[in-house]
């Protein structure tokens, strides 16, 4: 694999929830057209690392820099600008909007996104689901709309939460590929995980992550080999 | 709320000594304050303070904007002044008419009110409110436009005339004190602490035991009640009973003097209440001045004083005695 | 002329019939304006207490814009007239709307309810107060447009042209907002945001600006109902004042933040009202607010209310 430029660089990273420090100091890299996850048990700072980056997590210090321009102060509708991508936890499917709003809620920010198309292809699920109220859908379907709306807007780097938390196998079998067909298309992936066999089957490179900072980085070469390293530290 | 243990004096440590404190330093201070203001001016003071002091029960302990109080003072100030112009009760038998009628509506207002909470509670109270005010606005009794004008005082227990300001005036006082030991005992008691408990935090009173809406309902017409020996009394202060005193407007001003004084302290709504009396008073003449002064400090006070004045004060002491 | 029975009492169908209609005038105010609260209150969670003093403000600014001659003598300013106050004086209160919320609303956002239920009432009693010192508290008056001089003779009663007019427009404005808010991308925004304003923003949208342009809107909306009031009502300072309670209990009625519940409700309970007057005149007046009681008891959701 050749070593591309950094397309996101996160150093030393800190973020409070009013006094409860969140994050402790994070430092990773993430490079153009690489999927990397951040793995690690709950409350490890996961999911707040993404916040961070997106400014959703306001209280923040340290340093987030995105295609070369410093992000950490920025709000997150000027963060999103930039071309990031972002798919929370629990999906944020939207209930008073029905699926083809949902999808289409998302503001263009910069040109090349997939066409609405070519992400009907994607996602066959979505196609004759238009009308239909957006939390109406399957667990699994909602997961698949939460990825398919940040794929129009020309974001070039996808943040994506447990994507497959709480879905039946065949779910996350199938979530699986669209993110092999999304690396195929160029885009770089930062994935929330807590399964690291799913991990495994998608990522280049994970970052374990505990108590707010990283405290381990391997290869996807490296995961089967230091698996009972990595149990411990997930505490599976 | 105020009152950190640092700030307080080792004499003044127990709640009950400081109920002492406050009603000891009310009557001094009640005593003097005819030498700074003439006396209808400090009889509105008192009756105002003591309807702010029982409106800040509920919005101040148990933390429900009411926003129609004024049918509970406009109601007892009807009640009062009908029955002593009609009836011929003794004035202090039109009072305890008028605080018994203010209650009987607080009861029932406060039993349909209490089974909601936030602006739903404050809209039904406001549209409850206005119920009572069309009601006195149509009905035979009240008079219409006019309202009751009760003519002379008469006399306590049928004895003591009213008629000068001075006897009026210290009946007044009297009035004033028992109602705020009233107010600040409830608030005081294990009774008080429960409802500051449900402000906070519900349903975690419902889940220690508590029948939170026997208290909200307590206390909703407690509040009531005071509001209704405040606005009796005005009736016999002013000899009149009007439309004013059951206006919406009345509700705002109430809420306005404990958001002036500080929400939830003891002493803010009196303080409040002395601003807004005095406030009125030197402004009577610029007339529409008044309403838009008004709506300046609710702005103001809000945006920049929302502990009032008493509650930015005791902040400060505390801080510095520190 | 025929009669009608309601609760075994016998009506003349013409006082029936021509209460139902002032009814139906009355209640294209209430649904204009409970439209208005309901969109800021759904969108911004502030109870804007001060949309009676914003209608009012609406019908002042086209009373002003009629009178810029006799206002600034010697200005050589033109009377502007209905017609374009009705595109005017909404924008104009929409602007001092979009003002109110950059200085005073936008800080009480994270705050109790109460606070901005406070602070509007404030904002309201200031505009009210300030106008009722520069111009006094007798109604000035508002003519009618020319257009809209003549009536209807509908048998029962005589329609004024510009009272149906104010009913087809109401109903205009309902539905444009209403097809604004749930079939536009625009809306789309703005329900989103109503359930997830953070997700919102991390999607590149300026949310703040948003609920801005919201309470404009709103605002505006209130303008407009002000502008189309002043020939009907007289043109006053406290216009607003009673109004505004009203709307309060419709919204209330519909279910708070519901846009087609306080449609529907504010034209409703203008029909409820005029009936009440028929059948009961002293009721007239209180009738909206029993029933509110009544409704938040049975169904405290209100009437279209979600949860």
């Amino acid at each position: 694999m050749t070593e591309a430029e950094p397309h996101l660089t996160v150093r030393g990273l800190q973020a409070w929830y009013g006094e409860s420090q969140a994050l402790r100091g994070m430092d990773f890299v993430v490079r153009r057209g690489e999927v990397v996850t951040l793995l690690g048990r709950n409350g490890a700072g996961k999911t707040s690392t993404l916040r961070s980056i997106v400014g959703i997590l306001r209280q923040r210090t340290g340093s987030v820099v995105f295609e070369g321009r410093e992000t950490v102060g920025l709000k997150s509708n000027a963060i999103a600008r930039l071309g990031i991508g972002y798919c929370p936890e629990e999906r944020g499917i939207f209930a008073s909007l029905t699926v083809e709003e949902n999808l289409l809620l998302p503001p263009v920010v910069a040109p090349g996104g997939m066409t609405v198309a070519e992400i009907h292809d994607l996602f066959p699920n979505l196609r004759s689901r238009g009308r239909t109220p957006g939390t109406k859908l399957s667990g699994g379907e909602q997961q698949m709309l939460a990825i398919a709306r940040i794929l129009r807007t020309g974001a070039r780097l996808l943040l994506l939460d447990e994507p497959t938390e709480g879905l039946a196998p065949v779910i996350v079998k199938a979530i699986g590929e669209v993110l092999r067909v999304l690396k195929q298309r160029g885009f770089t992936i930062v994935l929330v995980e807590q399964n690291f066999r799913f991990a495994a089957t998608v990522a280049d490179r994970h970052y374990v992550v505990d108590g707010g900072r990283v405290v381990a980085e391997m290869t996807n070469h490296e995961i089967a080999a230091r698996q009972d390293e990595l149990k411990t530290m997930l505490g599976v | 709320m105020s009152g950190k243990p640092s700030s307080t004096p080792a004499w003044l440590a127990s709640p009950r000594a400081r109920e002492l404190a406050y009603l000891v330093g009310l009557a001094a201070a009640g005593a003097l304050l005819p030498l700074v203001v003439y006396p209808t001016l400090a009889m509105k003071i008192l009756y105002f303070g003591l309807f702010a002091c029982a409106y800040n029960l509920l919005f101040g302990y148990l933390g429900l904007l009411a926003f129609g109080h004024a049918a509970f003072f406009g109601l007892a100030s009807y009640v009062c002044a009908h029955l002593v112009t009609v009836v011929g009760l003794t004035p202090e038998l039109g009072i305890l008419a008028g605080t018994a009628a203010a209650a009987a509506l607080g009861a029932v207002i406060g039993w349909l009110a209490i089974k909601r909470t936030g602006l739903y509670f404050a809209m039904i109270t406001l549209a409850l409110a206005q119920v009572v005010y069309f009601y006195l606005v149509q009905a035979p009794w009240s008079m219409g436009e006019d309202g009751i004008q009760t003519g002379p005082r008469g006399k306590l227990f049928g004895v003591i005339s009213l008629a000068d300001n001075t006897s009026m005036y210290v009946v007044t006082l009297v009035i004033f004190l028992a109602g705020f030991a009233i107010v600040n005992r409830a608030v005081n008691s294990p009774f008080g602490e429960v409802l500051t408990a449900i402000r906070d935090n519900e349903p975690r009173a419902v889940s220690l035991g508590y029948d939170t809406r026997r208290f909200k309902l307590l206390a909703f017409t407690l509040s009531a009640a005071i509001s209704g020996l405040a606005g009796a009394t005005k009736a016999i202060v002013l000899q009149l009973a009007n439309l004013g005193d059951v206006h919406f407007s009345m509700s705002g001003e109430v809420l306005l003097a404990v958001l002036i004084g500080g929400i939830g302290t003891a002493l803010g709504p009196i303080v409040g209440a002395a601003v807004l009396m005095t406030m009125f008073d030197a402004l009577a003449k610029t007339g529409a001045w008044v309403q838009a002064i008004q709506g300046a400090l609710f702005v103001g006070f809000v945006l920049l004083l929302r502990s009032g004045v008493v509650g930015t004060l005791s902040g400060l002491f505390a801080r510095k005695t520190r | 002329m025929f009669t009608i029975e309601i609760l075994g009492k016998t009506y003349n169908s013409a006082a029936v019939f021509g209460q139902l209609l002032i009814g139906l005038i009355n209640g294209s105010f209430y649904a204009m304006l409970s439209l208005g609260v309901a969109v800021i209150f759904g969108m911004l969670r502030i109870a804007n207490f001060a949309h009676g003093a914003q209608y009012m403000l609406g019908a002042f600014v086209a009373w002003a814009l009629l009178n810029l001659p006799e206002l600034f003598p010697g200005s050589g300013l033109p009377s502007i007239g209905y017609w374009p106050s009705l595109i005017l004086a909404p924008v104009i209160v929409g602007v001092v709307g979009m003002a109110t919320e950059r200085i005073f609303i936008r800080r009480v956002y994270d705050l109790d309810h109460a606070y901005g239920f406070l602070l509007t009432i404030g904002l309201a009693m200031m505009v009210e107060g300030l106008l009722h010192v520069r111009f006094g508290s007798a109604g000035l008056p508002y003519g009618t447009p020319k257009e809209f001089q003549g009536t209807f003779n509908l048998g029962f009663m005589f329609l004024p042209y510009y009272r149906a007019w104010v009913i087809v427009a109401s109903i205009i404005i309902c539905f444009g907002t209403w097809l604004l808010i749930e079939r536009t991308r625009l809306g789309a925004y703005l329900r989103a945001a109503t359930e997830n304003p953070e997700l919102v923003q991390a999607f590149g949208i300026d949310v703040p600006r948003m609920l801005m342009l919201t309470y404009a809107l709103g605002v505006a909306l209130a303008g407009l109902a002000g502008v189309m009031a002043a020939p009907i009502y007289q043109v006053s300072p406290q216009m607003g004042q009673n109004l505004i309670i009203i709307v309060f209990a419709v919204v209330v009625i519909g279910g708070m933040g519901s846009i087609l519940g306080s449609i529907v409700s504010g034209f409703l309970l203008g029909l409820i009202e005029g009936l009440t007057k028929v059948v009961y005149p002293p009721g007239s007046t209180t009738v909206i607010f029993v029933f509110m009681a009544l409704i938040l008891l049975a169904r405290p959701q209100g009437l279209m209310g979600r949860t």
